[in-house]
């Protein structure tokens, strides 16, 4: 009860409502009791306290009415418990992070699919591989090398005959004579495909004389070309025929072709009628190829045409792909029709017959040409 | 007229507690509050809080004798906001370092604290206003803040006479000021 009437006259001197004579008496008891004036300041506090309380509140109020006021406008959205909501929030709070993830998905899938691209095959069927041999600058280096030197040999002995500067070949493969009249010469369509600006060939002394695509077969995968570089002499006449029936299973077949930068040598046999997915166009063929065996003649024991090689199987051992000589007469027949080639025509001898093998590679070898262009 | 004048306008409704212009000051700055939280690990609802505190923090500074200002209310707005979160975020131990930003800030520190301490007394006065029941806090309620004289208050709450209800009175206000001292002093 005492603590009341405390507050009381406390509450009643804070507020003014106490008269003047009470309150000097109580400012005096103020003076002389401690624990009095500790109450009114105390008092003092804890008023200025509820009346601060009730303010903040009133603010807050007002402040939430302003808020739903733009909720409802919708000038400020909520993460409200619906799912959308949620997604979008999550979206909006991550949406930097998922721009520079997807980017940098982007540029790797994009990075990937182009070393994949580069690295596959690009033929139409991937477990087919063609033997053209791409060059790479180390070849070109040595080449030019040689070039200088040749320069320099020039220079040296000074003879008339300036050195023509050679081709920077991209790739290389093999062609052959098919008439040493006229200077046609037999390759892959693949081949001639890969030309962009020159096509050369060269011979196994390292002449090089430019040459032109007459006529390209994709189907047959046989191209003729023909010698354009007037400083090419002809050859005598040639001394293969071209096989008039199918190679025999078995026949024992050798091909000379450039898979590096000198003529190589190979055997085989023939292996099947038909080539790759049974194609009758092309033989099989069980002997060892590499890039830059494109375009190789594939010979047999009596010196006759019995095919070009064009591809290899990549998953198997030893399984190569001619294109059948029989398709090289059709192709000349074919090219025959083009308007300035009408000259070209097969004059075949069987020169090759009879002799043994070491006599038969020495005879054919100047008619098989390295086949390269940029 | 001005910005300034605009500004000083807008911050006189404010004091006032006018709802026109904590609408403006809403809708000048409240995407600005937004985008910092939630790029800053907050979420939406976080970035309304957040602005509600800041905008209480202002409320604080226009209401004082003393208060000019000496910046743009939006640099004051962010600086306050950025400061409030990042300080949330210290306490989840979420504190991220690319908070740093271009926008230009004022030092705000003290009305943070300042704020901190008032939020906190707020919240031990509401704590012990909950604590004290009714019909204690209706009645303290209608007299000291309502300012409704005795016999009024007798009359709504059915106390025969206004004594009885001042009496009444007295031993609420004793209660509500020892719940709210006893936590006060405990934290302070």
């Amino acid at each position: 009860m005492e603590d009341i009437l405390l507050i009381d006259a406390v509450e009643r001197f804070a507020n003014g409502e106490m008269s003047a004579q009470e309150k000097t008496l109580f400012e005096d008891l103020r003076k002389n009791n401690p624990d009095l004036d500790q109450a009114v300041v105390e008092y003092l506090f804890f008023m200025n306290e509820v009346h601060q309380h009730s303010k903040a509140r009133d603010f807050k109020n007002t402040l939430h009415e302003v808020e739903s006021k733009l909720l409802n406008e919708g000038f400020i959205t909520k993460g409200s418990t619906t799912g959308k909501a949620k997604v979008i929030q999550l979206w909006s709070k991550y949406k930097r992070t998922i721009a520079v993830a997807a980017s940098i998905a982007g540029l790797v899938s994009i990075f990937i699919a182009s070393v994949v691209s580069s690295v596959s095959n690009k033929g139409n069927d991937s477990n087919l591989k063609p033997l053209v041999e791409k060059l790479n600058s180390q070849e070109s280096k040595t080449r030019q090398l040689e070039t200088k030197l040749n320069k320099l040999e020039a220079g040296n002995a000074s003879t008339k005959t300036p050195v023509k500067p050679r081709l920077d070949a991209r790739f290389r493969a093999t062609g052959f004579l098919i008439d040493a009249t006229n200077n046609y010469i037999v390759t892959n369509a693949h081949v001639v495909s890969q030309v962009q600006n020159n096509l050369i060939i060269e011979n196994n002394k390292g002449d090089q004389f430019t040459a032109a695509p007459v006529y390209v077969n994709k189907d047959m995968d046989i191209a003729i070309i023909k010698i354009t570089d007037s400083n090419f002499k002809n050859l005598p006449v040639l001394p293969y025929n071209i096989k008039k029936s199918s190679a025999d299973l078995g026949e024992t077949v050798f091909m000379l072709g450039f898979p590096k930068a000198e003529v190589v040598y190979g055997e085989g046999y023939i292996s099947a009628h038909s080539g790759y997915n049974m194609d009758s166009l092309f033989c099989q063929l069980s002997t060892a190829a590499n890039e830059g065996n494109s375009g190789s003649p594939v010979i047999n024991k009596n010196g006759d045409l019995v095919g070009v090689i064009n591809s290899m199987e990549k998953n198997a051992d030893g399984v190569v792909f001619a294109s059948k000589a029989g398709n090289i007469t059709k192709a000349i027949a074919e090219a025959k029709k083009i308007p300035g080639n009408e000259e070209i025509s097969f004059k075949g001898t069987s020169g090759l017959r009879g002799l043994d093998r070491v006599s038969q590679v020495k005879k054919l070898q100047d008619y098989v040409f390295m086949v390269k262009g940029n | 007229m001005t910005t300034l004048e605009q500004e000083k306008l807008l911050l006189k409704g404010l004091a006032g507690e006018d709802k026109l212009a904590i609408e403006q000051i809403y809708r000048d700055n409240y995407n600005m509050v937004k985008s910092l939280v939630i790029n800053n690990n907050g979420t939406i609802d976080d970035a309304a809080d957040i602005f509600q505190e800041a905008m209480i923090v202002l409320f604080e500074k226009a209401k004082s004798d003393d208060f000019e200002l000496h910046c743009q209310i939006k640099t004051f707005m962010y600086s306050v906001s950025r400061r409030i979160w990042l300080k949330k975020l210290q306490k989840q131990n979420k504190f991220s370092t690319s908070s740093d930003s271009l926008e230009e800030t004022i030092p705000v520190e003290e009305d943070v604290e300042n704020h901190e301490k008032k939020q906190n007394d707020f919240n031990l006065m509401e704590a012990a206003m909950a604590k004290v029941g009714e019909p204690c806090k209706s009645l303290l309620e209608a007299y000291y803040i309502h300012k409704k004289n005795m016999s009024e208050i007798a009359g709504t709450f059915g106390y025969t006479n206004a004594d009885n209800a001042k009496t009444q009175k007295y031993k609420c206000l004793v209660r509500l000021k020892k719940l709210f001292f006893a936590q006060y002093k405990f934290t302070s």
